[in-house]
C-alpha cells in the first residue's frame, strides 16, 4: 500500500494573518509558516494504517515556495517515508484550479493507493482541491470524513454533512479529504527527527511533470479589491460582586436585545 | 437575458434545502434563475411549484438511478448536462460540502473558474463580481474569474433578499451516472432536531467553552439560549471534550456566525475561536479570568463564575419581561 498524503503550508492561525492591501493576496512574511494542522491529522491516518500493516509507505506531497522544506521535513520526522516537493517560480499565485492540475500532474507521475488530504486548508477554506484532483485522476472521491477506516482494497468513513452525517465508500485507488475530528497528530520523536534528515525529500519541477510553465502561469481567478476592516475595541468590563447578572440584562434591555 | 444555474440540493427526505431561496434570488439579481435539481426516478412532485416560489424561472429536472446512493455524482451529472444545453453565464451552488464537491468537479471537467465562498454577488460589465469576507472578517475581498464560465460557491446563510413567485418553465431529462469513480452512500445518519434556531443566520447565539466542565453542566448554556430564543453554539474545546455535537462548533474552522447579539460563556476568545464571531453585531462575554483575550472582542464582558452569573441572568431576564 502506497498512501500519499497532502501538505499544505499556511500562516499559523495562532497569529494575526495579514493580506496584503494591494493585491489581496496573501502577506507571507507577516506570520510563522507551518504545516496546517488538518494536514498533520491527514498524515496521522496514514501513519496509523502503516503502524499496524508493515510494508506502507506514506509520501508526503507539496506544492509551495522554497519554505515548504521545513514542512515536509517535519513530515518526515513524524514518520513519512519520503517527500515530494513540487517547486517553481511560474508557480507563485496559484489559484486553486492550476494547484489542483499540478497536484494531480505531481500524482499521475507516480504510483500509489491513496491520496489523504485535509478537508479546507485554514487560509484558503476553499476545501475542493481534493475533489478536484479526483476529477483530473478520473477516481473517486471521499471529502470531509470525521474518521476512516482503510483496507487493502478500499476506503471508508463517516462523512460530514449539513444535516446529519453519510456512512460511505470506495474501492482503491480513491482521494479521501479528513476533517479536524480524526485522531490527533503524533509529536516527532528524537529519532524521527535523525531519521528525517536520511529520508528522501524530491524537489520536482515543472518541465519534469511535462507542465508547460508558461500554461501553468495562467490562473483565471482575479482579485479586483481588498479592504481592512477596523479591528474591534474592547467595551465594558465589570467584576462580578454578586450583581453582575442584574447589570448583564439590563445591559441587553438598553440594547433592546432581549 | 443569459441564465444562471443554481444546484438545488435536496435533504436527505428529499426536501430542498434551505439554501434553494437564497442561491435563486442572487441568481435573479445576475440573469435569468434555472433551478437544477438531480432527481431520482421515484419522483418529484411538487418540486417544480416550490422552486418557482423561489424565483426560478426555469426547473430543469435531471433524474438519475444513483440518487442517494452515489456520493455526489448524480448532482455533479445533472449540473454539467445543464451547462451543455443552456449555455450560462455563471453556475452558483450552496458553499455546503456537496456544493463545494460538485462546483469542483465540475470546474476541472469543464475548464471553467472557480469562486469559493462569495458572500455576495454582482454584475458589472458583463462580469460576475463576488464579494468575500476573510479571515473572520478582517479583510473583505472583492475577485472574479476572466475569461472562463464562473462557477460560484455562495455562503450559506449569506443572502439576505428573496425572489418573487414566478411560474417556472419545466425541462425533464435524464442521465446515466458512471459509478466506477464515485464514492457508495452505505447509510444516512439525520442530526438530531434540537427545535432551537440553527447556528448558521440566527440572531442570538449563545456558546459554550470548556470552562463549562462538563456535558451535564452544558446544559446550563442551552437554558440561556432558551430563554433567549438563540441557537447554541460552542468552541472546539467544548466540541473535542463531548458536550455538544460538531455542528455547533463556531470559528476558524467550524461555522462563521454573525449575529445581532453574540454570548461567549466560558470561552477564552482563542484567535480561531473569535475568527468565527467577531462581525457578531454584540458581544457579550462571561469568564472568570479577567486577562482571556475574549473581553478584547466584547462590548459588555462579566469577569465571574458561569455557575452564578448565568442562573442570576435568567431570573433577571424573565424578571424584566413580566
Ligand atoms: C487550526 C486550528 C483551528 C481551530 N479552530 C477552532 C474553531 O473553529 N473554534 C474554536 O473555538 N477553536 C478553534 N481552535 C482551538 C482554539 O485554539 C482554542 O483551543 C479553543 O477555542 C479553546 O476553547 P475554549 O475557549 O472553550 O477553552 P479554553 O481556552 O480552555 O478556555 C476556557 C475558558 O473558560 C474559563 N472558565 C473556566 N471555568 C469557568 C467558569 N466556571 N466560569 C467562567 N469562566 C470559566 C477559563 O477562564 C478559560 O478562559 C482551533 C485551533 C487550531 C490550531
Amino acid at each position: 500500500m502506497k498512501i500519499i498524503v497532502l501538505v499544505k503550508q499556511v500562516p499559523d492561525t495562532e497569529e494575526e494573518r495579514k493580506l496584503d492591501l494591494g493585491s489581496g493576496v496573501l502577506d507571507r512574511g507577516a506570520s510563522e509558516r507551518i504545516i496546517d494542522e488538518v494536514n498533520e491529522r491527514a498524515l496521522e491516518v496514514a501513519l496509523l494504517y502503516k503502524d499496524s500493516n508493515k510494508g506502507t509507505e506514506v509520501v508526503a506531497l507539496s506544492m509551495g515556495p522554497e519554505s515548504v522544506i521545513q514542512s515536509l521535513r517535519k513530515a518526515l520526522s513524524m514518520g513519512a517515508d519520503s517527500a515530494m516537493h513540487v517547486r517553481d517560480n511560474a508557480l507563485a499565485g496559484s489559484d486553486v484550479s492550476r494547484t489542483a492540475a499540478v497536484l494531480a500532474a505531481a500524482l499521475r507521475n507516480t504510483r500509489f493507493d491513496l491520496v489523504v488530504a485535509g478537508n479546507e486548508s485554514t487560509d484558503g477554506r476553499g476545501g475542493v482541491v481534493p475533489a478536484m484532483i479526483a476529477e483530473h485522476l478520473g477516481l473517486p472521491h471521499l471529502t470531509y470524513l470525521n474518521s476512516t477506516e482503510i483496507s487493502d482494497t478500499g476506503v471508508s468513513g463517516v462523512r460530514a454533512g449539513e444535516d446529519g452525517t453519510l456512512s460511505v465508500h470506495a474501492a482503491l485507488p480513491a482521494v479521501i479529504s479528513v476533517t479536524e475530528r480524526v485522531a490527533e497528530a503524533r509529536f516527532p520523536n528524537f529519532k524521527g527527527i535523525m531519521t528525517a534528515k536520511k529520508k528522501l525529500l524530491e524537489v520536482i519541477s515543472l518541465s519534469q511533470l511535462g507542465f508547460d510553465p508558461a500554461l501553468a502561469r495562467m490562473s483565471s481567478s482575479v482579485v479586483v479589491s481588498t479592504s481592512e476592516r477596523p479591528a474591534r475595541t474592547a467595551g465594558k468590563t465589570i467584576v462580578d460582586e454578586g450583581t453582575a447578572g442584574v447589570e448583564l440584562a439590563e445591559y441587553l434591555a438598553a440594547g433592546h436585545l432581549i | 437575458m443569459s441564465n444562471i444555474l443554481v444546484l438545488i440540493e435536496l435533504s436527505n427526505t428529499g426536501e430542498t434545502r434551505n439554501t434553494a431561496p437564497e442561491l435563486l434570488a442572487v441568481a435573479r439579481r445576475l440573469g435569468t434563475p434555472v433551478a437544477v435539481v438531480a432527481t431520482s426516478p421515484v419522483g418529484s412532485a411538487g418540486l417544480a411549484a416550490k422552486l418557482g416560489s423561489y424565483g426560478a424561472a426555469q426547473v430543469y429536472l435531471v433524474e438519475s438511478a444513483g440518487v442517494g446512493t452515489l456520493l455526489v455524482a448524480p448532482q455533479l451529472e445533472a449540473l454539467a448536462a445543464a451547462v451543455e444545453a443552456l449555455d450560462p453565464a455563471a453556475v452558483l451552488v450552496a458553499n455546503s460540502v456537496e456544493g463545494r464537491d460538485v462546483a469542483a468537479r465540475l470546474s476541472v471537467r469543464t475548464g471553467a473558474g472557480l469562486i469559493i465562498d462569495a458572500v455576495d454577488l454582482r454584475s458589472e460589465g458583463g462580469r460576475v463580481l463576488a464579494t468575500h469576507s476573510v479571515f473572520g472578517g478582517a479583510y473583505t475581498v472583492e475577485s472574479t474569474v476572466v475569461g472562463v464560465l464562473p462557477i460560484v460557491t455562495v455562503r450559506q446563510g449569506a443572502i439576505q433578499d428573496r425572489a418573487e413567485a414566478v411560474t417556472p418553465s419545466v425541462t425533464e431529462t435524464s442521465v446515466s451516472v458512471q459509478a466506477a469513480n464515485a464514492a457508495v452512500i452505505d447509510a444516512v445518519i439525520p442530526a438530531v432536531a434540537s427545535g432551537r434556531p440553527a447556528l448558521r443566520g440566527a440572531a442570538t447565539v449563545v456558546s459554550g467553552g470548556r470552562g463549562l466542565g462538563s456535558k451535564a453542566d452544558f446544559i446550563l448554556v442551552e437554558q440561556l439560549a432558551d430563554v433567549l430564543g438563540a441557537a447554541v453554539g460552542a468552541s472546539r474545546a467544548a466540541v473535542d471534550a463531548g458536550f455538544v455535537p460538531q455542528s455547533s462548533q463556531v470559528g476558524q474552522t467550524g461555522t462563521t456566525v454573525s449575529p445581532q447579539l453574540y454570548v461567549a460563556l466560558g470561552i477564552s476568545g482563542a484567535i480561531q475561536h473569535r475568527a468565527g464571531m467577531q462581525t457578531a453585531k454584540t458581544i457579550v462575554a462571561i469568564n472568570k479570568d479577567a486577562d482571556a483575550p475574549i473581553f478584547d472582542v466584547a462590548d459588555f464582558g462579566v469577569v465571574g463564575d458561569v455557575f452564578t452569573v448565568v442562573p442570576q441572568l435568567i431570573e433577571a431576564i424573565q424578571a424584566l419581561r413580566q
